[in-house]
């Protein structure tokens, strides 16, 4: 086996390199040669093809993406934008809150279990680069319908592989989403986001600077994970003996990831990094690249230093593994022994792999001998960019005339009462207390509110009670329909369920999936989905702090929805004033605020019942969205509110069940003037939530909704043991109990 | 009846963190020399009937699809002696 070394490449410029095998494409080989100014070397190829990829360039998508750094609303509270490892919000009295999603959609198919876990331990690992202690985690979920056999093998593997990885890391999960679809059967969404806390000094970036520092590779060893592609490679330019072709799956250690944290956390106290960057996607080709050119530029590796778990492992396949639980420091020669130290103290294995060099070059060695000699930004920075054809789809058009308004409604209280019965049992409308009770809710005694309240809550300090929320909302459905009112719908609803939780919505992270960017229609959907976000951003001030795109999610030619996910992080000064979804008192007044339309395009109903995609989604005012948060919030601190539930997919009707029952009282309801009992129950309006009212605050909670114009309607009464809706029909709580709870265990347990 | 074996192993290049977990400890209890420890999983089927062709071909195919996670494990099928033979030893 011959080293392909940078002198080796130079003198011999004719060899066939497998860069199609790679994934890149003729111009961008090109391009590399032209950069380098001789053909790279099989390491250097491997670095270029994998940061090259969509995956880590965002070729297709950043044209797009920037829309979110022109269109940033002034926000005094963003600390770090976009483009580190996760952004920071300040959260008051000193702290700042690092949050973001990101998705591992792929994986999650191919082993489900692992899939799942090594996204959480990705996630977790991002927020601890900013130097943060994660606090939660939370996982947005899609899969194909409920009913389909292969949803019974990617589920519960899924489910087991967040939880099993988050709980081991002692990690609460506090929210999320699962949604059934049949668009998502052959390719399952498995998004994972992570909250983490720390003080304003305590901020790290991700750049190595100060030529003489040291750069430390520590935690797991690296060994073949996840580097199937690079395989070809390895067999086939060098040495075609070599056995198996490397699994693309990674399988992940959470308790190594502990060991991580806690001896990160150390050495952050101790201020003993100058730079560090976790391993993720593209391992040490990403960490080195990405560290060297955000500092000043040079860099030398050894690469033969790193500690392996498979000793046959080639240089290409090392810069190329992704083996989880590592982290990439820069140090301050004084600073390393103690470094060193901590790590050992931890059991955790850390080694010293190279420095930071005066110059521009990333140069790494492998027993001596160069084996790459590149400028690092332009294997982490200046990959190319495509402006992709987008057009908005043919079908469109059609897709939007066939209205969902028209479909047949009921028109007995009996057809109305046996649709919320198959409404609530449905499996997208059931409870998902099966999948949720599965995730440590409440490890580490800080979880407020968690599944199935309408975000996720935990206290940050101990003496003050202060808090943050997390929601996250995407919705499919309304985004196929309209991908730019879609992807505010989804904006919308997440804002509004922090704002319901009585926290104040700060800023968002996103993680865009949708289909292969090469065709024109999904392109379509993705710019407008983007544009739809940033506009909507922009005017509700909540600022874009990162998140991640997820392109290719499809199978063969037919792409899944495009599903923008969006997570609204959001602030509380004293939790004890949270308010909870929960219908507990006797006697307390329900009040349906904002106003109710005919809009059932992409509804619960137009599904369950019709199984009918078809119309416009309802129609997005951001206005009276932020003028609703602003009352849910002010109502919730002064006491005026003692429950509040959004209304979102399934309307109200939804809504009231899930409060009820969680606070297991009934409720009688009147269909106000000038709306029928349907649309009352079912409409899918946005900018609506129903709060529960004692009767001493009524007066100074209407007058309040009067004085700042926000439409607030008396709907009814929390009462009995049943729900009522007068003169139409009522179910008993234990009918709807039965209804709402059975589904999801019979299908899958 | 006869016994059939099926072994199962994380393939070569995954990671074994049970595996590790236990090399770590060795040294601790004083066990010294051993480079890699890698830990599987044995499964001991008691077969009815003849252990032919037809029957092997059956567990092939149990393991493949429901003992062994083939994505990232490998598995090795082996016919036993006698059960009979075994218990009296």
């Amino acid at each position: 086996m011959t080293l392909d070394t940078v002198k080796h490449a130079d003198e011999t410029p004719d060899v066939e390199q497998p860069w199609q095998e790679l994934g890149l494409k003729e111009d961008e080989y090109a391009r590399i040669r032209e950069i380098l100014g001789r053909r790279p070397t099989g390491a250097e190829l491997a670095m270029y093809s994998v940061m090259w990829s969509e995956h880590c360039s965002y070729k297709s998508s950043k044209v797009h993406l920037k829309q979110f750094g022109e269109k940033t609303p002034a926000n005094d509270a963003m600390l770090v934008g976009i483009g580190e490892n996760a952004g920071v919000v300040d959260v008051g009295q000193g702290y700042a809150v690092t949050f973001k999603v990101e998705s591992h959609n792929h994986p999650s198919y191919i082993e489900p279990y692992q899939g799942a876990a090594t996204g959480v331990g990705g996630i977790v690992r991002d927020i601890l680069a900013m130097g943060a202690r994660p606090v939660a985690v939370v996982d947005p979920l899609r899969f194909g319908a409920a009913d389909h056999p292969d949803t019974k093998r990617v589920l519960p593997g899924v489910v087991a592989g967040i939880g099993g990885y988050g709980n081991c890391l002692g990690l609460p999960n506090i929210g999320g989403e699962v949604v059934f679809d049949s668009c998502y059967q052959g390719n399952p969404l498995v998004n994972a986001g992570c909250i983490g806390v720390m003080k304003h000094e305590d901020i790290h970036l991700a750049k190595a600077s100060g030529p003489g520092n040291k750069v430390i590779l520590y935690g797991a060893r690296t060994g073949g994970d996840g580097i199937g592609g690079v395989s070809v490679l390895a067999s086939e330019t060098f040495d075609d003996t070599k056995p198996t072709k490397r699994p693309a799956v990674q399988v992940g250690d959470p308790f190594q990831e502990k060991l991580l944290i806690e001896c990160t956390l150390e050495i952050f106290k101790e201020k003993l990094v100058a730079g560090i960057q976790d391993l993720g996607g593209a391992g040490l080709s990403c960490a080195t690249s990405e560290l060297a050119s955000a500092g000043s530029g040079g860099m030398r590796v050894e690469l033969d230093r790193v500690h392996l778990r498979d000793a046959t492992l080639s240089p290409e396949e090392i810069l190329m593994s992704e083996s989880q639980e590592r982290m990439c420091a820069i140090v301050e020669p004084e600073h390393v022994d103690r470094f060193l130290e901590i790590c050992e103290k931890w059991d955790v294995i850390a080694v010293v792999i190279g420095e930071v060099t005066e110059g521009e070059r990333l140069e790494i060695f492998w027993h001596g001998e160069q084996i790459v000699d590149v400028p690092p930004r332009s294997v982490a920075h200046e990959g190319p960019t495509y402006h992709r054809p987008y057009a908005r789809p043919e079908w469109q058009d059609a897709l939007q005339a066939d209205d969902a308004n028209k479909l047949p409604r009921p028109q007995t209280g009996e057809e109305l009462k046996d649709q919320v019965l198959k409404l609530v049992s449905s499996p997208n409308q059931a409870s998902k207390a099966w999948i949720t009770d599965q995730y440590d809710r409440f490890v580490q005694g800080n979880t407020v509110l968690a599944q199935p309240e309408d975000a996720g809550m935990v206290r940050i300090d101990e003496e003050t009670n202060l808090g943050v929320a997390m929601a996250t909302d995407g919705n499919g459905r309304y985004a196929k329909l309209d991908p730019y009112t879609g992807a505010q719908l989804a904006l919308a609803e997440a804002y509004r369920n922090v704002a319901a939780s009585g926290a104040k919505p700060l800023a968002i992270s996103d993680c865009l999936n949708f289909g292969s960017p090469e065709d024109p229609a999904v392109m379509w959907q993705f710019a407008e989905a983007t544009r739809g976000l940033a506009d909507g951003c922009l005017q509700l001030g909540t600022p874009v702090t990162g998140g991640n795109v997820s392109l290719y999610n499809q199978t063969g030619e037919v792409a899944i929805h495009p599903t923008p996910v969006v997570a609204v992080l959001g602030v509380i000064d004293d939790v004890n004033r949270r308010t909870p979804i929960a219908f507990a008192e006797e006697g307390q007044l329900l009040y349906l605020l904002g106003d109710t339309r005919e809009e059932f395009g992409g509804s619960a109903w137009s599904e369950v019942i019709h199984q009918h995609l078809g119309g416009l989604p309802p129609a997005v005012d951001l206005d009276r969205e932020k003028l609703l948060g602003e009352i849910l919030i002010s109502a919730s601190r002064d006491g005026m509110i003692d429950a509040a539930h959004d209304l979102s997919d399934g309307g109200l009707v939804q809504a009231v069940v899930e409060s009820c029952l969680r606070g297991g009282t009934g409720a009688r309801l009147v269909v106000p003037d000038g709306l029928d009992a349907f649309t009352f129950l079912f409409s899918e309006s946005a900018g609506r939530a129903v709060v529960a009212v004692p009767r001493s605050e009524e007066l100074r909670f209407t007058d309040m909704c009067g004085a700042r114009g926000l439409p607030a309607t008396r709907i009814g009464v929390v009462d009995g043991e049943e729900i009522d809706v007068q003169g139409e029909f009522s179910i008993a709580l234990s009918e709807l109990r039965t209804a709402h709870e059975a589904t999801i265990p019979a299908l899958l347990a | 009846m006869a016994r059939v074996v099926v072994d199962v192993m994380l393939k070569p290049e995954i990671l074994d963190p049970q595996g590790q977990a236990v090399q770590r400890a060795l040294p601790r209890l004083g066990f010294a020399g051993i480079a890699d420890v890698r830990q599987g999983k044995r499964f001991e089927l008691e077969v009815e009937g003849p252990v032919d062709e037809a029957a092997l071909a059956r567990i092939h195919e149990m393991a493949e699809t429901f003992l062994a996670n083939t994505v990232i494990e490998d598995f090795v099928v082996k016919v036993e002696s006698e059960v009979s033979a075994e218990v009296q030893s």
